[in-house]
């Protein structure tokens, strides 16, 4: 089972990455991005077995920081 | 009677060797050298130390993968048994991600690394790690992180100063810190993190002896002198 875990930064939390990123976008000529927040992929190939749990005891434990970092899990179709 | 003490080394410590040496120098005994993948730390420990550096590589979040090490749980058990425990720089990423200390440290908010001497105020100069101080001196003690801009919401920072657990503040800017902390201490008291480096300022070669304060602290507290 493949899945995607995406991890964000907490709304509220500076991200001077993201910044970075959006002052670039606006140097290269892009007008109209009003913010960007720079974030995390991970792809995991796992067990079919996996249970939802275990996931989410993934991104607790180690995947994010749940001090500053959101997470999203999404089950992708092979 | 010697101060029985422990360097912790991860896969990209660089300042190991920096924080044995001043160990050794201020309190007269080598510190014992403990490796990532041991899972026992020496019986009888005085004072543990997580180093400055890259551990693994920084990959994930600085300290991450460090901070879920074997050697770690036993320093995580031995911290809430009451031994005291520093983490400078990296050492101090690890120590709030495993949860020891409370927070996180962004990237600096300039994206720029930070290497130079900063001021430093001590904010609570009654610590185990700061006696040798005075409340409110600064010292000049030098930093270099490119990840230390502290985070903690705003119930976690009320509470943190109210506690008098920041020990440590700039007392310039240095990388965007909430409320300019650059070290916190845990509830109890025997676990210190801070993002400036007292193991590079204890020799008047090193351009000042600013950092010596925090080991003659402990080493007083522990051992008597």
């Amino acid at each position: 089972m493949k899945v995607r875990v995406h991890v964000s930064l907490k709304p509220g939390v500076l991200d001077p990455q993201g910044r970075a990123i959006h002052h670039s976008l606006e140097g290269l000529g892009f007008s109209g991005v009003n913010d960007v927040r720079a974030g995390r992929l991970f792809e995991l190939d796992v067990a079919e077995t996996t249970t939802d749990e275990a996931l989410d005891d993934m991104c607790r434990k180690l995947l994010a920081n749940m001090v500053i970092e959101n997470y999203r899990i999404e089950k992708v179709a092979a | 009677m010697a101060f029985n003490s422990a360097v912790i080394t991860f896969p990209g410590s660089n300042c190991d060797r920096d924080m044995a040496v001043a160990l050794e120098k201020v309190s007269g005994t080598a510190p014992h050298r403990v490796w990532h993948g041991d899972s026992e730390l020496p019986d009888g420990l005085d004072f543990i130390a997580v180093p400055g550096g890259f551990s693994y590589g920084d990959y994930l979040r600085c300290g991450a993968i460090a901070s879920r090490s074997p050697i770690m749980q036993a320093v995580i058990a031995a911290a809430e048994k009451g031994v005291p425990v520093l983490g400078v720089c990296n050492g101090f990423q690890v120590l709030t991600e495993n949860g020891l200390l409370p927070g996180a440290l962004l990237r600096n908010a300039g994206l720029n690394f930070v290497c130079r001497e900063v001021g430093l105020e001590v904010a609570n100069a009654q610590s185990l790690f700061t006696s040798a101080y005075e409340a409110g001196q600064v010292i000049r003690v030098p930093v270099a992180h490119h990840d230390g801009n502290y985070f903690a919401d705003e119930e976690t920072l009320n509470r943190l100063e109210g506690e008098g657990r920041v020990a440590f503040r700039y007392a310039e800017e240095v990388n965007g810190s909430a409320r300019s902390i650059a070290g916190v201490l845990n509830d109890a008291g025997n676990v210190l993190g801070m993002m400036p480096h007292p193991e590079r300022a204890i020799e008047t070669t090193h351009g000042g002896t600013d950092g010596r304060g925090l080991f003659e602290s402990a080493i007083r507290g522990l051992v008597g002198a």
